[in-house]
């Protein structure tokens, strides 16, 4: 299992490494580059700047200087901002967090307990909306439903504010935003998972034996029926986190999705670069994670 | 034996394909999904050729947030601009875009698993590494630098096709900004479908069938094509459909973030993005595109599950 990790590990630092690579080439061929925005300088001031940020040197030289920085810890400064990358991540990165936990925490509430049941009433009407429903669910993007949700029912509770992040009440709507459409996946997934362990041997001889069927549910169905579920928790987490800039940006949440899109728009490669450094690793271990709990609950994937 | 072979294969595809037919016909919510689906098209891609369509982007600064009336059926936007004329032509860029890219991302990806499949080994091992690391990327991270970065090109080229051909001006401009868009989408999203195609080329490899045609000594192309490509045309369709509505929404959120599509062109993206300015004050403007944009979501969605509950009843688990 250590072993398993480790390698796991390693392979990751190869994926973001590449990632990066990948990130940092296309960036530099975009047309313009982070002086190149509405601030317009004295062509000796952006030389200057260049030379600051090592922009004046080959790509493959910024690219050892860049290595040499991440290897001190460090990602540099955003020469649009002009703050270090490392501090405007600290400071955007917890909203986005509690952002994507909350929403997860929704997704699973939601998600597993409806496919759980669907299975267990496969073929009824019970089974057919609640699968009707996640597919809208899927279908319906976080786009519409935020402003939707910000239009009608922000305004009729006094609690909740169309937009903003100053308190608790702050995060539900877009944690409602960001659950929805993973709660759909989750119980489709789910109920998927369930109906193949409810059809296998062991859950009959439970039956056979006598034990109690809300018992052969939980203790034995449940536990095998949700590993899909979790396969897909995993990536599904990294995804919130890192998907959410839409939600951020319709409900004025201060977390990394407008770094992420502005950094783009101004061609800010440090910023850029930092962010992609920091959702990559995300992936990586929401993915980790994942294969850990698997193995935890199914002992024949652990070979 | 050329002639032999087909006519073996089509009463063979036949059967597959009138077995889909019936099993589809079964599942009420493809039926209907199938007709929405039709619907929507003829209205998006036939219906404004007519006249009664007024122009989607003549703007009227008088006519602005009418309601829906006579002239106008759906009612107007913040620049007196048609909303059903927008959200007609607006669907032909959003379904255009789903698929062009779809089949850009088919061809890449049919083309690069079934090599990886077929060839295996460590030159599989490796083709199948770089998909995962390609995995890993955040698909809309790089869809967004990527067509940036295409839409430079496409810039010097609508000057050339606009010089050369100077009186089809509105219809090259209006197209040749979607290209970038196209190709990104389709040029990373292939890797699922790399990896069904590469599924089905391993099974299907071990096949009797696959194993008489190398025993003939058919070229290896002629056994790809001929041989092992039929056999998984079913998958393949499955995956292309349930791809559709996923490039639909890519295009429609990198629009709604200003990225994608650019105003005054119209798309669903758009409209939802301007829409959601007047939630509010014109909640109709907000409600009309997004209802027509879940709805056809929606029915690719359940069209794709009814296509995979009758092509590859194997695979229709989640």
């Amino acid at each position: 299992m250590l072993r398993t990790i480790v390698s796991r590990l390693l392979q990751g630092i190869v994926v973001v490494f590449c990632l990066l690579l990948i990130t940092f080439v296309l960036v530099r061929l975009m047309p313009g580059d982070p002086f190149s925005g509405e601030k317009a300088h004295s062509a000796h001031i952006i030389e200057k700047n260049k030379e600051r940020f090592h922009l004046d040197k080959p790509n493959s030289e910024q690219f050892v200087v860049y290595l040499g920085l991440l290897a001190q810890g460090e990602m540099g400064d955003s020469p649009v901002k002009e703050q270090p990358v490392a501090k405007i991540i600290r400071q955007s990165f917890p909203a986005s967090l509690i952002l994507g936990i909350a929403g997860m925490i929704i997704a699973i509430l939601i998600g597993i307990p409806a496919g759980i049941l669907s299975a267990l009433r496969k073929n009824s009407y019970i089974d057919y909306g609640t699968m009707v429903i996640a597919m809208a669910g899927i279908s319906i993007p976080s786009f519409v439903v935020a402003p939707l949700l910000a239009g009608q029912i922000a305004t009729r509770i006094p609690l909740l504010k169309v937009a903003g992040w100053g308190d608790p009440f702050d995060w539900v709507l877009p944690a409602i935003t960001l659950g929805l459409g993973t709660a759909a996946y989750l119980a489709r997934i789910t109920r998927g998972g369930m109906l193949e362990v409810l059809n296998q041997d062991y859950i009959r001889t439970a039956h056979a034996k006598g034990v109690h069927p809300a018992m052969v549910v939980t203790k034995h169905a449940i536990r095998g029926g949700i590993i899909p579920a979790v396969a897909y928790i995993g990536p599904a987490f990294a995804a919130l986190i890192t998907g959410s800039f839409i939600i951020e940006t319709i409900f004025q949440v201060p977390g990394m999705g407008q770094h992420f899109v502005n950094a783009t728009k101004d061609r800010d490669y440090f910023l850029l670069q930092g962010v992609v450094i920091l959702f990559g690793t995300l992936i990586v271990f929401a993915n980790l994670a994942a294969d850990i709990v698997l193995a935890m609950l199914n002992p024949r994937v652990r070979s | 034996m050329n002639k032999k072979n087909q006519s073996e294969q089509s009463s063979k595809g036949h059967s597959l394909w009138s077995d889909a037919w019936m099993r589809i016909k079964k599942n009420k919510m493809a039926v209907a999904s199938l007709v929405i689906l039709f619907t929507i098209g003829v209205l998006c891609f036939v219906v404004p050729m007519l006249p009664i369509i007024p122009d989607p982007n003549s703007q009227n600064l008088n006519n602005t947030f009418l309601s829906p009336n006579k002239n106008h059926w759906l009612g107007t936007d913040q620049s007196g601009r048609d909303l059903l004329a927008r959200l007609l032509y607006g669907g032909q860029i959003s379904l255009l875009v789903g698929i062009v890219a779809t089949t850009v991302s088919v061809f890449i990806g049919l083309i690069y698993g079934s090599i990886a499949g077929y060839i295996g080994g460590k030159t599989d091992g490796l083709m199948m590494r770089i998909v995962d690391i390609l995995y890993g990327l955040p698909f809309l991270v790089l869809v967004i630098l990527f067509s940036l970065l295409i839409s430079e090109h496409a810039q010097e080229l609508t000057g050339d096709l606009v010089s050369r051909w100077p009186n089809q001006e509105v219809f090259i401009k209006k197209f040749i900004n979607l290209v970038p868009l196209f190709i990104a989408i389709g040029a990373l999203g292939w890797l699922t479908m790399a990896r069904v195609a590469r599924a089905q080329v391993l099974s299907l490899k071990k096949q009797e069938f696959v194993e008489a045609a190398v025993s003939l000594g058919l070229s290896h192309r002629r056994i790809l094509m001929r041989h092992i490509m039929p056999n998984m045309l079913g998958p393949i369709i499955v995956y292309a459909t349930l791809t559709v509505p996923g490039f639909v929404l890519t295009e429609a959120t990198l629009s709604f973030l200003g990225l994608g599509v650019e105003s005054p062109n119209s798309s669903w993206g758009i409209l939802l993005s301007e829409g959601a300015n007047y939630m509010e004050t014109y909640p109709r403007l907000l409600i009309i595109p997004s209802i027509t944009f879940s709805l056809t979501l929606l029915a690719l969605n359940f069209l794709g599950d009814g296509l995979r509950d009758a092509l590859d009843p194997k695979a229709a688990k989640d």
